[in-house]
C-alpha cells in the first residue's frame, strides 16, 4: 500500500476495505451471514454482467464509460461480497461466481432483466441505484463489521449511480417525445421487478443486526422515487408485480444465458490466468 | 458485435434496429482537474455531454478513475479564446533576448548573503 502511494500518479487505494483484505480475515461469518452476503453478491455481479454489454455500445463514449464505470463498482462490491461468504465455506469468489449453477444463485429478478434500449437501462439502474443506497446507508451499521465496511465502501459508489440515473431519467423524460416514450417504456418493462427488492425472505429472520429487513426500505425507497418522478413529470407505472423467488434460487429464463456467457471462460479452461 | 451475445438486448429494443434518427452531436467541453488541495487546475482533455450538468458528470467518469482529482472544472470548448497561431512571431517572440527579465540575469551582489 505504501508503495502505491508514493506513485507520482496518485493510484491510491485508500482506506477502502479490499476483497484481498476479506480473504485474509481471521473472522468467518456464520452460515446465515454468508448467505445473505451471497444474496448481495449475486446482485451486484449479475447487475455488473448485465451493464458490461454495454461496452463499445452505449449512445456516446462519454456514457460508455460512465456505465462501464457502474458496472467496475458493482463488480468490486459483488467481489467483497462473495470473498466473505466464501470464507465460511471454504471457497473462493472465483469459485462462486464461475462454479455455482443457476438455482444456486441469490439475486433478485430484477438484475437479470435485458437491457433493452438505453432508456430502459436507466430505468432498470434507476430502481437498483435507489434500492442499493437505502439498503447499504443502512447497513454500514450492521452488527457484522465486515459487512459494515463493504457496506460503507458501496454507498459512496452507488451515490454516484444513484446521480447518474436521476440525471437521465429526467433528460430523457423532459427531453424530445420520443425519448420520453422510451422512458416510460423502460419504467413500465422494469416495475413489475420491484416488488421483490422488499420482500422479506426466511433468511432475514437468522440474520438479527447483521442484515436489514427489506420489506423497511421500501417507504424510504418510495419517497426517493416519487421525488424524482415528480420532477420529470411521470407516474409510478401502474403494473402488477411479477412472480419473485430469486432470493431461494427461482429464476427467469434470462440468468442462464447470463450466467453462460460469465462463466464458460472458468469452465472451459478451469484455473486460468490472464 | 456480431455472432450474438446471450446476455444483452431482447431484439425489440435494440439500440441499432429502430430508425436511426440524425441528431445534432453534444457540444465540446474542456475539463480541467485539480490533483490535490494548493495545486491548481490543470487542463485534462476534453469531452462530450449535451449539457453543463452532464459534463461535469462526464468529466469525473473520464477524468478521474484513477485517483487523479479532488475537484473539476469544465468548460465550454466554444467560450474559449485562443491566441492566434498566426500570430506567434508578434505575440511571443519579443522577450527572446530579453533575459534580464529573469532574476538569473543578475549576479548576486557581494555582502548580499542567503539569496
Amino acid at each position: 500500500m505504501s508503495e502505491s502511494s508514493a506513485s507520482a500518479t496518485r493510484i491510491t487505494p485508500g482506506n477502502a476495505l479490499r476483497p484481498e483484505d476479506i480473504a485474509l480475515l481471521d473472522v468467518k461469518p456464520g452460515d446465515a451471514v454468508a448467505e445473505y452476503a451471497l444474496c448481495l453478491g449475486d446482485d451486484a455481479l449479475i447487475l455488473a454482467q448485465r451493464l458490461g454489454w454495454w461496452i463499445s455500445r452505449a449512445p456516446e463514449l462519454e456514457e460508455d464509460v460512465a456505465l462501464a464505470n457502474i458496472a467496475l463498482d458493482q463488480i468490486g462490491h459483488a467481489r467483497s461480497f462473495l470473498t466473505y461468504a466464501g470464507r465460511a465455506w471454504g471457497r473462493t469468489e472465483d469459485d462462486l461466481a464461475y462454479f455455482r449453477r443457476e438455482p444456486e444463485f441469490r439475486s433478485v429478478h430484477l438484475v437479470e432483466q435485458p437491457n433493452g434500449d438505453f432508456a430502459r437501462t436507466i430505468a432498470r439502474q434507476f430502481v437498483v441505484a435507489l434500492y442499493q443506497w437505502e439498503l447499504y446507508s443502512r447497513l454500514v451499521e450492521s452488527d457484522d463489521p465486515t459487512i459494515a465496511a463493504i457496506a460503507a465502501k458501496a454507498v459512496k459508489e452507488v451515490d454516484y449511480h444513484r446521480d447518474h440515473s436521476v440525471q437521465w431519467v429526467l433528460r430523457l423524460a423532459l427531453g424530445t417525445d420520443e425519448s420520453r416514450r422510451r422512458m416510460v417504456d423502460g419504467l413500465r418493462l422494469t416495475w413489475p421487478y420491484v416488488d421483490e427488492l422488499f420482500a422479506d425472505f426466511p433468511l432475514i429472520d437468522a440474520l438479527g443486526g447483521a442484515g436489514v429487513r427489506p420489506s423497511t426500505l421500501r417507504a424510504p425507497f418510495d419517497a426517493a422515487v416519487q421525488k424524482v418522478l415528480v420532477e420529470a413529470e411521470l407516474e409510478v407505472p401502474a403494473v402488477p408485480g411479477a412472480v419473485g423467488g430469486g432470493r431461494l434460487g427461482r429464476h427467469s429464463e434470462h440468468l442462464g444465458y447470463i450466467l453462460a456467457e460469465l462463466q464458460v471462460l472458468a469452465r472451459e479452461h478451469p484455473g486460468a490466468s490472464w | 458485435m456480431t455472432g450474438g451475445s446471450t446476455t444483452g438486448d431482447d431484439g425489440a429494443n435494440a439500440p441499432s434496429s429502430g430508425p436511426q434518427e440524425s441528431r445534432a452531436p453534444w457540444p465540446l467541453w474542456e475539463v480541467f482537474v485539480r490533483s490535490s488541495r494548493g495545486l491548481s487546475h490543470v487542463h485534462a482533455g476534453s469531452l462530450h455531454a449535451p449539457d453543463a450538468a452532464m459534463a461535469v458528470r462526464n468529466a469525473r467518469d473520464l477524468y478521474t478513475r484513477r485517483n487523479e482529482g479532488v475537484s473539476l472544472w469544465v468548460v465550454p470548448a466554444a467560450a474559449i479564446v485562443t491566441s492566434d497561431p498566426d500570430a506567434k512571431d508578434r505575440f511571443f517572440e519579443s522577450p527572446q533576448g530579453k533575459d534580464y527579465r529573469h532574476a538569473t540575469y543578475y549576479t548576486k551582489s557581494e555582502g548580499v548573503k542567503h539569496l
